[in-house]
């Protein structure tokens, strides 16, 4: 299991266009993945779920990846989390 | 009657009222195994059909669809596949022996209430979204066939409740001209969308809207969220020249926003934006603006009844400088004193409060409070390109007194271990006369120069800009003016730091070559201002604009000065 925390950079927070890549972006693994924000989890396969935690610029966030590409996955992520979110 | 006007421009011609029936629940409860995996399947085969939809929309090449269309698509395709979403609605089918129709509705609204309850305006307006993809599904569950095919006249306004994105994206522009809404907000897809296409648009104009009629005679103007209902002569003949600036306007705009602001002999001009607070990005995106020239600080001391400590102060220059994406934001200290008053901050009343204990004068007497400031904005520095700007500055001493205290909150947050950029740019607002003079000596205590024309006319010309007895004599063109303007730049050159202009004159069309010929890279203004700025810089070049300037500064005049600028801007 990988564990991994990012500050959300997009001025906006997560909001429709970067949560759909995202979701987008995890279907692609077989891993299991999950964000966490406070002391709420839930699972990055649903847009509806990443929407409702309500993510805004600034605040930190946890992304939790768990099965046999979680490595590769953690490297997608994080370049989505890193780069690609601030042009969303 | 007025809303909020989301997507500038100005719409004229006939109402089309659509209103729309609230999808009902049948209270059916379900017999028996059989009919629960019927209505699963129903479920799941209007969600396949409601697919089809939106893949027919995106494949659709009359609609013309731009990437912020597709964008919007994309996320409804997300959410009507969203797993979450099905397990929802499957768990009401099996566990409370609902329909697929009943199911969809409550899953729908438990939704759309989580989201209007949330303290976001953004996430606040994503409830229609969801309504959305649930009206959609819910017409295959319930196969009522299709309700968008719409037919509208040419010039007709649509006048809604409310406009679902896929509603939005389908109206057909060679016929529609605007749209004005019951309910909706800026951020709502809708709005959203309506300016990505330039189609004027009115949202949130309450119950009031409804009372058109099919065919009435209407206006909408899209900035100022003005609706007019069957209005008079005068209103029309106003509103239809202002249509056609308004057109002419956005032809400029959408012909040089994605150029660069380069001169036709190669010359690159950097064009930002003054704001006064985050919201004020949208507009400097949307205009071509490259970043933020002078980021106001005073709207965020005002109105209110304490000074706002130091989180305040960070999150509300944090959020700016998220939404600069990355674009340099200059950030002056704050510019109190003068024509702008604290109802919390005791200054004291003066005869010439121009002259008087203002801007920086208040701030390295009030030190506490400066640094609480300087600190808030080197935090924010952390999260973008950030510059610090001192203004009022009228000698040396000044600019090494006001270094040495951000220096001071640099090592505060050092000890602290908080996060900023060490190499935050420092700069100078030239608007004292004696500044503009001693430019040379300045250059060697800063990054960078930027020009406020209001002021430094002000000054130099001994003239109140308040007083209107007198406002003939302000005149930026004064030969005494531009001598200054022109000795800050060439001294700002020399010593190879950065010089640009944050004062009206960046934005006035008249002055552009003459700017650029005396050697200005650099023009802040309001972003409206910016496609007009850039339109000229694009079409002229720089060898021209040091001829302007060359005749220019031989003049001996300012009605001389005008009217040569006036014969070759034409």
């Amino acid at each position: 299991m990988i564990t991994k925390d990012y500050i959300i950079t997009s001025a906006q927070g997560m909001h429709a266009r970067p949560a759909t890549q995202l979701v987008k972006l995890v279907k692609g693994f077989k891993s299991a993945t999950s964000l966490k924000k406070g002391d709420k989890t839930v699972k990055l396969n649903s847009l509806l779920n990443i929407l409702s935690l309500s993510i805004k610029g600034g605040e930190t966030i946890s992304v939790i990846m768990d099965g046999e590409d979680e490595v590769s996955a953690a490297v997608i992520i994080d370049d989505f989390f890193t780069k690609q979110l601030k042009e969303l | 009657m007025k809303g909020i006007g989301v997507s500038p421009g100005i719409a004229i011609g006939r109402a089309f009222v659509i209103k729309k029936n609230a999808p009902a629940t049948n209270g059916i409860v379900l017999k028996n195994q059989v009919e629960i995996v019927a209505e699963i399947e129903r479920f799941d085969i209007s969600v396949v059909n409601a697919l089809a939809e939106i893949d027919a929309i995106k494949n659709n090449s009359q609609l013309m669809l731009n990437d912020d269309d597709i964008a919007i698509l994309e996320t409804q395709v997300e959410l009507i596949n969203d797993p979450q979403i099905r397990e929802d609605v499957v768990a009401k089918i099996e566990e409370e022996k609902k329909t697929a129709n009943d199911a969809m509705i409550e899953v729908t609204a438990g939704i759309v209430a989580l989201f209007e309850s949330m303290d976001d305006e953004y996430m606040r307006a994503r409830s229609a979204d969801f309504q959305d993809i649930g009206n959609r599904i819910l017409k295959y569950i319930n196969r009522t066939g299709d309700t968008n095919n719409r037919s509208f006249e040419p010039d007709t306004i649509v006048i809604a409740d409310d406009l679902t994105p896929s509603d939005t994206i389908t109206l057909d522009l060679n016929l529609v001209t605007g749209f004005a809404t019951q309910a909706g907000s800026r951020t709502s897809h809708a709005a959203i969308i309506a300016k990505s296409k330039g189609l004027p648009a009115v949202v949130a104009c309450g119950d009031e809207l409804m009372t058109i009629n099919h065919n009435d005679f209407i206006i909408l103007d899209g900035l100022s969220g003005s609706v007019y209902v069957n209005p008079g002569e005068d209103i029309i003949s106003r509103y239809s020249a202002k249509s056609a600036s308004f057109r002419q306007q956005a032809e400029v705009l959408k012909m040089v926003k994605d150029k660069p602001a380069i001169t036709a002999d190669g010359k690159q001009v950097t064009l930002l934006a003054n704001i006064s607070n985050a919201d004020d990005l949208a507009m400097v995106h949307d205009n071509g603006g490259e970043g933020v020239g002078l980021f106001r600080t005073e709207m965020l001391f005002m109105d209110r009844d304490t000074f706002p400590d130091e989180d305040e102060q960070f999150e509300f220059y944090k959020k700016a400088v998220l939404k600069a994406k990355g674009k340099p934001i200059v950030i002056r200290t704050i510019d109190i004193g003068g024509d702008k008053h604290l109802s919390y901050f005791n200054l004291p009343t003066e005869l010439n409060p121009f002259l008087g204990y203002r801007a920086i004068r208040i701030s390295l007497d009030q030190e506490g409070l400066f640094i609480v400031q300087l600190k808030a904005i080197l935090r924010a520095s952390a999260f973008g390109s950030v510059s610090i700007m001192f203004p009022m500055i009228s000698n040396v001493k000044e600019i090494r007194e006001a270094k040495f205290i951000l220096n001071k909150a640099k090592n505060e947050l050092l000890e602290a271990g908080v996060a900023f950029n060490n190499d935050v740019k420092v700069g100078i607002m030239v608007e004292i006369p004696s500044a503009a003079v001693t430019a040379d000596i300045l250059a060697k205590e800063v990054d960078f120069f930027s020009i406020g024309t209001n002021d430094l006319c002000q000054y130099t010309l001994a003239v109140d800009r308040m007083n209107e007895k007198i406002t003939h004599l302000y005149d930026p063109f004064n030969p005494g003016v531009l001598r200054l303007i022109l000795n800050v730049i060439e001294q700002g050159r020399a010593h190879n730091i950065h010089v640009g202009m944050c004062g009206e004159m960046a934005s006035d069309p008249l002055a552009t070559l003459l700017l650029l010929g005396m050697g200005l890279e650099e023009f802040s203004m309001s972003a409206v201002s910016i496609p007009a700025i850039k339109n000229i810089i694009i079409n002229n070049s720089e060898a021209t604009a040091k001829q302007v300037c060359q005749q220019v500064m031989a003049m001996d005049s300012s009605e001389n000065v005008i009217a040569y600028l006036k014969e070759i801007t034409q």
